[in-house]
């Protein structure tokens, strides 16, 4: 007989037992979930540096940390902390003492401007010029507070700390489907029997004008500056690039049989994961759209579930000519003729692309999406690309009974990773 | 499920400042190591990599082009472990070769920031002009190329393994994590064939300065790594390579492939690095492998960064109490300190030595490291302590 707590497979099911939630839309799920289900847009201006000159200045930031001293790693950090914090109280766990390993998706850890300068002049009068300079100026100076920012284990290692994880805190980057990949990590780690809990948590802060300037010389970033609100248009004619966005989510898995006998909420089950890389081109997709057909079909084989049992697809969904296309092309490929009763969202459209984050962030949302039984829409949608036949819910959110989700991460580089989260229908 | 299967190295991929490929990292070679630049960056001291000629794993010049030296010296390192592994030009095992990849950050234009810093537009009253030197300046491609992923993507689209792909970060706990993935992946029975490590390009300034602002480089003539404590401590940085194909056991033998050696177990933790913690930790993973007592060879990952060198040693020289005769070597001291790249190249290393049945000689001044004289090695201790967080162990056994 099989085990309820088991799934298809006789594998140990991963139940997610708390979810936090930061984007440009606002602090934790309530908030978020009540302005993602209006169609509300985080998108706007960006206060934080000047922008004169540029062609893209609007971006979702996240303006509602308050930080005393404000660098991409200090936010990057600090949201993961909200985040896990809240899907720790969620879940009813300690807020130190966490039962299980770190799964984090980060971004680049990355001196700044400010701070190169910072380091340069500190060496007035010297003689030496560039690196030299610098590099004389970090071994005469104390800038300690820059080291513990830029090396790249130290954000795992603040959460670490911060939340008691067990073991060594895992940070992982497969781009824009890191996020994606820590809940994978999660997952596997929860199957192996390694652990009957994991923290996985995608966090990103971007928004650093050099990043922008990076993104925006490789014309991937919309330019609508005149309407912030508008600018993200999955699936639309008239979408014209990504916005960059900042945020953090953060996902409590818990093995189910550990997580019923201590009482947890059961939220979600991360049924499937699945993975493919591209070997095809540094940015852009194999044209066949076969490494992202294999990672969707893959996660759906690994939910033990047909793709017609998929009935609702929380989208990677850019907004960028290319990733839109392709993204529809294999989600057809897939699903077949079940995707025209298939309805395809993208959170982008309001909370815009919050890069290393997005796959944790958009699991969250799924995860919502299932338990209040309301699809968010598509926001920006109006003018639809009549080579994207797909049922997008544009502008309003729908109610709808949504048994499993397919959630789409693509990461720049060639490595797809896909979810599939189902309901839970508690003990059979 | 848990360790059902056994985890063999059956390619290796390596290049240093000692050469490129398996018989220049092998004992018989150790004469060789340790070649160093202090002049380039002095007073820095760096292990410059090898001469290498790309093309002979990177075909098109295209393709190198795309990438920073980091990434090339990985690409090739991938190459050769895939190709000692019998798994080039195999588009059916590629295609189910899962990429566990350890990398830091990409490689700035250290000159277009000099120019920056030098020309004093990056001043908070000049917003505009900083923006305007981003814009005409930044080479498009240069940087989003450089991202730590696109080491994994680069191995994907040169070489054609594509059965998953996960970049790890965080210094030299990202290698420990990557072999530790690896190696519980296929001895679960998850999967089969995996392509690991890690690569670092150390001759460059944005990365010294990286380092620096920690002080944690040494700053001195060239010294073994456990004679730098008395002038404070630090690493000296390393270009290395370091490419591991590991598979489970079944599957070799189906393909009839032989192994350098056996990974036993992985145990890795995290402690604050309160005084003794790292001692403790190491003590505490030591008890997990089991490890057979008598003989025992370490290639130990000790950076010459303190303290971190001091409770590493401390914790080695301490089984010598628990009835084990060790005999340390640090290959750090050899090839550099590679931090991402660093744990994999230990393991290399020490496949290496399990599968000529010798070890490496002592090498150091301060006779840390005891003659190894008890005949063939049967296993080798491999240490990965991260210079400032992250303890790792493994164990190696000669099959």
């Amino acid at each position: 007989m099989s085990s309820p707590f088991k799934d298809a497979r006789g594998r140990p099911l991963a139940a997610v037992t708390g979810l936090g939630v930061v984007t440009s839309l606002g602090r934790g799920k309530d908030e978020n979930w009540r302005k993602l289900t209006s169609g509300c847009s985080g998108i706007r201006p960006i206060t934080r540096f000047p922008t004169d000159g540029l062609r893209t200045t609007i971006a979702g930031t996240v303006d509602c940390i308050e930080l005393s001293v404000q660098t991409s790693a200090t936010r990057t950090m600090e949201m993961a902390g909200v985040a896990a914090a809240e899907a720790l109280d969620e879940a009813g766990l300690p807020e130190a003492d966490f039962p299980g390993p770190l799964f984090l998706a980060t971004p680049p850890a990355e001196i700044e401007w400010p701070q190169r300068r910072r380091i340069y002049e500190a060496a007035l009068g010297s003689a030496d010029k560039g690196y030299r300079r610098l590099v004389a100026a970090a071994r005469a100076g104390d800038f300690q507070d820059i080291a513990d920012e830029s090396q790249f284990a130290s954000a795992a290692i603040y959460l670490a700390n911060r939340f008691g994880t067990k073991g060594l805190p895992v940070s992982v980057s497969t781009a824009c489907a890191s996020g994606a990949t820590a809940i994978q990590l999660g997952v596997e780690a929860i199957r192996r029997g390694e652990t009957t809990a994991a923290l996985c948590i995608g966090t990103d802060s971007s928004v650093q004008l050099e990043a922008l300037v990076r993104f925006s010389l490789l014309s991937a970033l919309s330019t609508r500056n005149d309407a912030p609100q508008a600018a993200s248009r999955p699936f639309s004619r008239g979408r014209d690039g990504f916005v960059m966005a900042e945020g953090a989510g953060a996902l409590v898995l818990e093995d189910l049989e550990a997580a019923v006998g201590r009482g947890a909420p059961i939220l979600a089950i991360v049924r499937g994961c699945g993975e493919m890389a591209d070997d095809y081109h540094r940015t852009r997709s194999k044209p066949d759209g076969s490494a992202i057909i294999g990672a969707i079909r893959r996660a759906i084989e690994d939910a033990c579930i047909a793709p017609d049992d998929i009935d609702y697809v929380n989208a990677h969904g850019t907004s960028t000519p290319e990733n839109d296309k392709m993204e529809y092309l294999s989600l057809s490929a897939v699903l077949g003729d079940h995707l025209q009763k298939t309805p395809v969202t993208s959170n982008k459209s309001m909370i815009g692309h919050t890069l290393s984050a997005a796959g944790a962030i958009e699991a969250v949302f799924s995860v919502l999406t299932i338990q209040h039984g309301v699809i968010p829409p598509t926001i920006n949608c109006d003018d639809p690309d009549p080579e994207i036949p797909m049922d997008v819910v544009p502008g309003t959110a729908r109610a709808a009974r949504v048994r499993n989700v397919l959630s789409n991460s693509f990461g720049f580089g060639g490595q797809n990773a896909c979810l599939v989260i189902g309901a839970y229908d508690g003990v059979k | 499920m848990k360790n059902s299967r056994e985890v063999w190295i059956t390619g290796i991929g390596i290049l240093s400042c000692a050469g490129e490929g398996i018989v220049a990292h092998a004992p018989s070679n150790q004469k060789n190591f340790t070649q160093t630049d202090t002049t380039r960056f002095s007073p820095y001291c760096v292990h410059p990599l090898c001469t290498v000629d790309f093309a002979k794993q990177i075909v098109k010049t295209s393709e190198q082009k795309q990438m920073g030296l980091w990434q090339r010296t990985g690409v090739y390192a991938a190459g050769l472990a895939l190709a000692d592994a019998g798994l080039t030009d195999q588009p059916a095992l590629l295609e189910r070769t899962n990429l566990v990849v350890a990398a830091g950050n990409g490689e700035r234009d250290c000159s277009f920031d000099s120019k920056v810093l030098g020309a004093g537009t990056c001043g908070a009253a000049a917003p505009a002009q900083l923006n305007e030197a981003l814009l005409t300046g930044l080479r498009p491609t240069l940087y989003l190329g450089e991202l730590s992923n696109l080491l994994a993507g680069n191995i994907s689209i040169v070489h054609h393994a594509t059965g998953s792909s996960r970049t790890f970060k965080g210094e030299e706990i990202s290698g420990v994590s990557a072999i530790e993935n690896a190696h519980r992946r296929i001895s679960s029975g998850q999967s089969d064939l995996f392509l690991v490590g890690g690569a670092l390009n150390a001759e460059r300034e944005d990365l010294l300065l990286g380092y620096e602002l920690g002080r944690t480089l040494w700053a001195h003539p060239y010294k073994s790594v456990w004679s730098r404590k008395a002038d404070g401590g630090g690493f000296i940085p390393g270009s290395v390579g370091a490419f591991l194909v590991l598979e489970a056991r079944e599957h070799a033998q189906a393909r009839g492939r032989k192994p350098y050696a056996r990974v036993c177990d992985v145990a890795t933790d995290r402690c604050r690095r309160q005084p003794g913690e790292a001692t403790r930790t190491l003590q505490n993973l030591f008890d997990k492998l089991g490890v057979p007592e008598g003989a025992l060879a370490v290639m130990s990952g000790a950076s010459g960064a303190e303290p971190a060198t001091s409770e590493e040693l401390e914790f080695l020289q301490g089984l010598e109490d628990r009835n084990y005769r060790v005999a340390i070597r640090a290959h750090g001291a050899w090839l550099g300190h590679s931090v991402e790249a660093h744990f994999p190249a230990g393991v290399c290393l020490a496949a290496l030595a399990l599968a000529s049945g010798q070890f490496f000689e002592p090498s150091d001044e301060k006779s840390v490291e005891a003659p190894f004289e008890a005949g063939e090695v049967p296993h080798v201790l491999v240490t990965g302590v991260g210079h400032w967080r992250g303890e790792g162990l493994a164990l190696l056994a000669r099959v």
